[in-house]
């Protein structure tokens, strides 16, 4: 009797292990709206698209009351998020019906046959508000997978308070070889660097790769790496020649979205930074005793007359091929980052620039928020200035692999151990494949 | 428990022969349940099973996906194309940083534990239990809060803890985590700082095996002592040394953690805290390359073995199993 009742008990032990990790749980928990209507899983990297997306779902619910939805949106760290997605697409199972997927990532999921679907049926009656080249960025043979939130245009934000010691106009400053000789003059009589330049992240050299006349950047136009391209050499050495003048230094903490460069910063430690439109949260969040010295401008252009932007960055919404209800999914999508309504409401929460240009000139966009308290009025100014010269960037299946080559040794090697610009380029290109 | 007659009833002399078949068949059920070569099996069963599952199928999948370029609808064999493409400078950057951070370890982190232990397991030291427990701390904590810790302490600013000490003496501030050098030190103060108690237990428990008539007799030949410790405690750690020895040069080529919490992401400047398991991961999972990645476990698995083997036979471990 009692071996009769051990032996069950280990069955029972040994099934309960098993099935533990079967358990999916069919319960409401975490749902909104008490879990009514379609049922919609989204994760996220970023907490304040959480916020955003469970903002979109309300008004979805009091504008649709035929049409309920429900959404359980999850924010995880950045890098867990994307190797987490693509195991569950990988594997075929846990994905969720929408997830947000980071630019630099994005060529992981277009490998292969991608486990994601073509959006191009929500897409395409909205294209023509749309700036094109923020749909190409997410395209595979003719198909977009993924929506924006942002055109994330590069732009330069100056500290006046230091800029007028030295006696320097923003204004003045038209192209890249006016901002060194800004710098120097700026170095002299205050002592502070004019900038700061990303080490360990791409937001200083992409963008003025991206500026390049032209469709290559660090991919070529047909996906093929092109980094050794003459053009790219000069902007390395460009940046180069402004660390060894002591115009610019590394960055402290090495990027720009540390805590140490924050301090640095806040303090009045450099008088302009070039980072693209979504930065602006930061300032605002991470940098309070900057409000009202910081002045956006377009960023200098590499000869007068070239391009002045590029678009930057950016976070594909994609919709899985394991979504229960594709439809609902997509059409929500749709509601959040495709419409009118919703291109504003990116832009009254996040501060981002939408990717409809139609609303740019709207008065809605004008109205008072964090961020015209902080940067002044007419931010759409700057934008609207620079419209036809946001430059796209081509993200193909080697954007992760550059990107990461990028992050960890090109720039480290040419700005902080002053290695030949081209050679550390070289031999960057010649380990991916 | 003696046998039990189950169905209760009949003398089993009565039905010999009606049930003679039947009896056969339970003598063999019963012989089998209480078979002293089938009980082992038995017993073992469940790890058995769980080794099948969760060891020996994911170890022949990643053979067979090293092999294979694994993409999601669409996996084909390549044969030994990543293997050829291991050879890069990233990875041998990769296999450098693990061999150097496995040796600097092991020097550290097998004398000064044995030697502590041996202070702590001496009569004469005081609050013997206090500083057991503190050495073993630093165990408890986890990998993540302590490479954020140690983060923010060889910060690279001013006023980063250990710089402002620095500075205090006149020294100029470093950035500690942009060298190669100084960040494999953080790395090795941090692996010591929280391994030294684990190692410190198993030398403990090594030292008590050691029976104390040993020490006792030689006490009454008059050895002094350092010779005590050369030829009675040394020798007899032996085993223990070569088991602490093994799991460290595993610990040591796959250690991941510390580095991806120091540097905050599996990106470190130039590399230098790239580790055979962190380059895995990065061709893996963050670039989708999952049969590249099951390469690169492979390579970690190989040199693992052979750099085991070699110890083991170093050391005369087979030898000694052989003589029983």
């Amino acid at each position: 009797m009692k071996k009769g009742l051990l032996g069950m008990l280990a069955i029972i032990l040994v099934s309960s292990m098993f099935l533990a990790g079967c358990n999916k749980g069919s319960s409401d928990k975490g749902y909104s709206n008490g879990g009514k209507g379609t049922k919609i899983e989204l994760w996220t990297f970023n907490e304040l698209h959480e916020q955003y997306y469970e903002h979109m779902a309300d008004k979805w619910n009091e504008e649709n009351p035929d049409d309920q939805i429900s959404i359980k949106a999850t924010t995880y760290p950045y890098e867990d998020l994307h190797n987490k997605l693509l195991v569950a697409l990988q594997s075929g199972k846990g994905a969720p019906d929408i997830s947000d997927v980071e630019i630099s990532k994005f060529g992981n999921f277009l490998k292969g046959e991608p486990q994601i679907l073509p959006l191009d049926d929500v897409i395409d009656p909205e294209k023509e508000n749309i700036v094109q080249s923020r749909l190409d960025i997410y395209a595979k043979d003719g198909k977009t997978y993924g929506v924006d939130f942002h055109v994330g245009a590069a732009v330069i934000y100056y500290n006046k308070e230091i800029l007028d010691k030295a006696g320097v106009n923003p204004d003045d400053i038209k192209t890249w070889a006016d901002y060194k000789e800004a710098g120097k003059t700026v170095l002299e009589k205050t002592g502070v660097p004019m900038t700061t330049l990303d080490i360990e992240d791409q937001w200083s050299f992409w963008p003025q790769v991206a500026q390049l006349e032209g469709n290559d950047d660090l991919l070529k136009e047909n996906g093929e790496v092109n980094l050794t391209d003459p053009r790219i050499v000069e902007v390395l050495q460009y940046e180069q020649d402004l660390v060894k003048e002591g115009i610019a230094i590394p960055s402290p903490g090495n990027d720009h979205h540390s805590e140490e460069y924050y301090g640095f910063m806040n303090n009045g430690g450099a008088a302009s930074v070039w980072m693209p439109m979504w930065y602006m949260g930061r300032f605002t969040d991470y940098m309070p005793d900057l409000k009202g010295k910081i002045v956006i401008k377009p960023m200098p252009a590499w000869s007068e007359g070239a391009p002045r932007s590029a678009g930057m960055g950016g976070t594909g919404t994609v919709v899985t091929n394991q979504s229960e209800n594709p439809d609902e999914a997509k059409k929500f999508l749709a509601y959040a980052k495709l419409s009118k309504e919703g291109n504003i409401e990116i832009w009254k929460q996040l501060g981002f620039d939408p990717i409809r240009s139609d609303v740019w000139d709207l008065p809605e966009v004008n109205e008072e928020n964090k961020f015209t308290e902080y940067f002044g009025p007419n931010i759409f100014g700057t934008l609207l200035e620079v419209k036809d010269e946001i430059e796209g960037v081509n993200i193909g299946e080697k954007t992760p692999d550059v990107s990461n080559a990028v992050k960890t040794t090109i720039l480290f090697q040419s700005l902080v151990e002053m290695k030949d610009p081209k050679q550390a380029l070289e031999e960057a290109a010649s380990q991916i494949k | 428990m003696p046998p039990v007659n189950l169905k209760g009833g009949l003398p089993l002399s009565q039905n010999m022969e009606a049930n003679s078949r039947q009896g056969v068949r339970k003598k063999k059920k019963r012989s089998l349940l209480y078979s002293q070569n089938a009980a082992p099996y038995f017993f073992i069963f469940p790890f058995i099973l769980s080794f099948l599952i969760f060891f020996a199928y994911p170890v022949i999948t990643t053979v067979i996906m090293s092999f294979q370029e694994v993409l999601p609808g669409q996996t084909t064999f390549i044969g030994l194309e990543n293997y050829k493409e291991l050879w890069n400078p990233t990875f041998l950057t990769a296999i450098r940083n693990s061999t150097v951070y496995t040796i600097l370890t092991l020097i550290i982190l097998i004398p000064v534990p044995l030697v502590l232990a041996v202070f702590l397991n001496s009569k004469l030291m005081f609050a013997k239990n206090f500083f057991r427990s503190v050495t073993f701390i630093p165990a408890l904590t986890s990998v993540v809060v302590a490479g954020m810790i140690f983060r923010l302490i060889f910060g690279g600013q001013e006023g980063a803890l250990l710089n402002s000490i620095l500075s205090n003496f006149g020294m100029e501030p470093k950035a500690w985590l942009n060298h190669g050098g100084t960040s494999m030190f953080v790395l090795v103060v941090l692996a010591t700082w929280k391994w030294m108690g684990i190692n410190i237990l198993y030398f403990l428990a090594g030292l008590q095996n050691i029976p104390q008539e040993l020490y006792e007799s030689a006490e009454v030949d008059g050895a002094s002592t350092s010779r005590k410790f050369w030829h009675i405690t040394l020798p007899l750690l032996k085993p223990i040394s070569i088991y602490v020895f093994t799991i460290s040069i595993y610990g040591g080529f796959s250690m991941f953690a510390e580095s991806y919490m120091l540097y905050g992401s599996n990106r470190s400047p130039n590399n230098i805290g790239l580790t055979i398991v962190g380059y895995l991961y990065q061709k893996g999972i963050e670039q989708n390359n999952l049969g590249f990645g099951s390469a690169v476990g492979i390579a970690l698995l190989v040199i693992t073995l052979i750099i085991t083997l070699i110890q083991l036979k170093f050391f005369g471990m087979f030898k000694k199993e052989e003589q029983g």
